[in-house]
């Protein structure tokens, strides 16, 4: 057994994401600025769009839900660690820091794909049919690994402080559900709309879903899908390097 | 001997202060290293450097014959660490963070499970092996994060003060599983306060103050080192002459106190050799004598003081 392998630190991700599992999914402050959050945003539009279909507003809402809950558990758990000392125990451990932010990144995105499956449940039950499974299960998967990717950036300026993190995060996810198409069809945007809608990974993912639902889209599926790639990737390997700079700092 | 710690220049600076200041020293394979030195003298610091927590600002460190810098992985998968600040999982059980800790380091479920009953037996605390460590008291804590750092089978072991704020009990409880431990072929980095404890356990000592090493030796030799003159107490079954103990080869002085006389000698190997010599000749049986060496304490006092050497 090489310890420092890829295998052997993939191995210990996982063990670091059953364990974020145990200790954060129960967190009160989860609960809030992930589930209950996202649900009242959207009820409290769907109650005041009654002229939008309810095939455009799933596909929304499938959107929300994801980015929520994906970035519900990341950007704080570094600060939770860090103020209990465990995260010194962990910096002592054989793990690199990027197995740290994969385990961390893997808990986050089980949450969010597990939430978001309910929302796919609740399109069906209203009437929705999946067209795409498989499109849309792809496209789940990876917009779930790039926004947990964008919690753990959210997560990388040092505070012990779990809220700052989740604050910043909020002030983040509002302004990306109204530039990405959830609410206001791309189509019906003003220009600039469209610019901002282009750097926001949550209007392919949106996109990807609708196209999974009723066939329509506004960009080809298979821009949709190298945009979201390349999101998560880059914000994957951008909050492991950044990371891997300031974990000293928090120690 | 071959050094498993192998220090040099170690430097980190914390804004304008230099916390720890170019240390170089080597911990040789089965040793127990004491590392000693008032508050804030740089001993976590320099702990945190060589377990990789923290990066140098200058120097390096080969640990188990690794670069802790560039192959921290490879070091830390071979040491157990026992950190200043009490850091299991609280919202865990303690058999919970024993598995994480066994996950984190590679180690088989079943061997896992088997050395985390052994550990846990040793340490009293197999019947609370599935309460939450939120509900366990400090000492249980810290004995809990011994096992921990255990699990694994390290060859080498750091501890910061794993004995601060613990009763009699639990202190020495861990300290007998260290000396164990050591006596099985574990090297052991120990930081302590506590000057008995080094005395007792360790086979060398370091003292650092103000982020500097300012000796390094073995505790008795330390002790002795401070002092260039000894005193040694004698006493006799019967009267003796002052003036004949003070021509004695390498007696340099003569105080009488009750019973006893108290001899001030440079070297006290001497004294006693011809101490013997002269009990023989004037039929004078010595009922006591003892060696007055400066303690641990006294050694370190002065070794710390501010503006000495
Ligand atoms: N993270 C940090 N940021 C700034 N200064 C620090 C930090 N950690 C330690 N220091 C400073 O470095 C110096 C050495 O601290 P260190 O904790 O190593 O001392 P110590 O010898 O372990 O003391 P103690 O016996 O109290 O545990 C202190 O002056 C401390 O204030
Ligand atoms: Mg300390």
């Amino acid at each position: 057994m090489n310890p420092a392998g890829l295998p052997e630190q993939l191995r210990r991700a996982w063990a670091i994401a059953k364990k974020d599992i145990r200790l954060y999914y129960a967190k009160n402050s989860v609960l809030v600025f992930g589930i209950l959050m996202p649900v009242f945003l959207f009820l409290a539009f769907f109650t005041g769009s009654r002229q939008l279909p309810l095939a455009f507003l799933i596909p929304g809402l499938v959107g929300t839900a994801l980015l929520f809950t994906a970035t519900a558990i990341s950007p704080a758990i570094f600060s939770w660690e860090g103020r209990h000392g465990t995260l010194e125990r962990l910096a002592s451990c054989p793990v690199t820091t990027e197995a740290i932010v994969l385990g961390d990144m893997i808990a986050s995105i089980l949450y969010g794909i597990g939430i978001t499956l309910i929302t796919v449940f609740i399109g069906l039950a209203l009437g929705l049919s999946l067209l795409h499974g498989i499109t849309m299960i792809v496209s789940i998967l990876l917009a779930a690994c790039c926004f947990s990717a964008i919690g753990m950036l959210l997560a990388v300026p040092p505070t012990s402080e779990p809220s700052t993190p989740m604050m910043l995060s909020l002030l983040i996810k509002f302004p990306l559900i109204f530039i990405s198409g959830i609410f206001i069809p791309l189509e019906q945007m003003p220009g600039w709309g469209l610019v901002l809608a282009v750097f926001s990974p949550l209007t392919y993912f949106t996109d990807l879903v609708r196209y999974s639902f009723i066939e329509t889209h506004y960009f080809p599926v298979l821009i949709d899908i190298s945009a979201l790639a390349l999101f998560t990737l880059v914000f994957t390997a951008g909050t492991m390097y950044l990371h891997k700079r300031t974990m000293p700092k928090r120690l | 001997m071959t050094a498993v710690i192998h220090a040099s220049d170690l430097t980190k600076v914390f804004g304008k202060s230099t916390a720890v200041d170019h240390i170089s020293f080597d911990v040789r394979q089965g040793e127990i290293f004491g590392f000693l030195g008032p508050n804030g003298a740089g001993k976590t610091t320099t702990t945190r450097m060589l377990t990789g927590v923290i990066p140098p600002d200058d120097g390096s460190a080969t640990v188990l014959g690794y670069d802790i810098r560039s192959e921290p992985v490879q070091a830390k998968q071979r040491f157990g660490v026992v950190p200043e600040t009490s850091n299991a999982y609280t919202d865990l059980t303690a058999w919970q963070n024993l598995m994480l800790m066994g996950e984190l380091y590679g180690v088989a479920r079943a061997q896992a499970a088997r050395r985390s009953s052994e550990l846990l037996t040793v340490l009293g605390l197999i019947d609370r092996r599935d309460q939450k460590v939120q509900a366990y008291s400090k000492g249980m804590k810290q004995r809990l994060i011994l096992a921990m750092a255990l699990l694994h089978e390290p060859k080498l072991l750091f501890l910061d003060e794993p004995t601060s704020g613990l009763d009699v009990q639990s202190t020495q409880m861990i300290l007998a599983m260290l000396r164990d431990m050591n006596r099985d072929g574990t090297t052991i980095f120990l930081t302590t306060h506590n000057m008995e404890d080094a005395n007792r356990l360790c086979h060398r000592v370091g003292i650092i103050r103000n982020g500097r090493m300012v000796a390094i030796d073995a505790p008795e030799k330390l002790k002795t080192a401070i002092d260039r003159v000894h005193t040694i107490e004698v006493s006799f079954d019967r009267e003796v002459a002052g003036d004949a103990l003070a021509a004695l080869p390498g007696v340099t002085g003569v105080k009488r106190i009750g019973d006893k006389w108290q001899l001030t000698a440079e070297k006290q190997d001497a004294v006693i050799l011809s101490l013997a010599a002269f009990s023989q000749q004037n039929h004078a049986a010595i009922v006591t004598l003892n060696t007055l060496v400066p303690s641990l304490d006294d050694a370190f006092l002065r070794l710390t003081r501010e503006g000495s050497p």
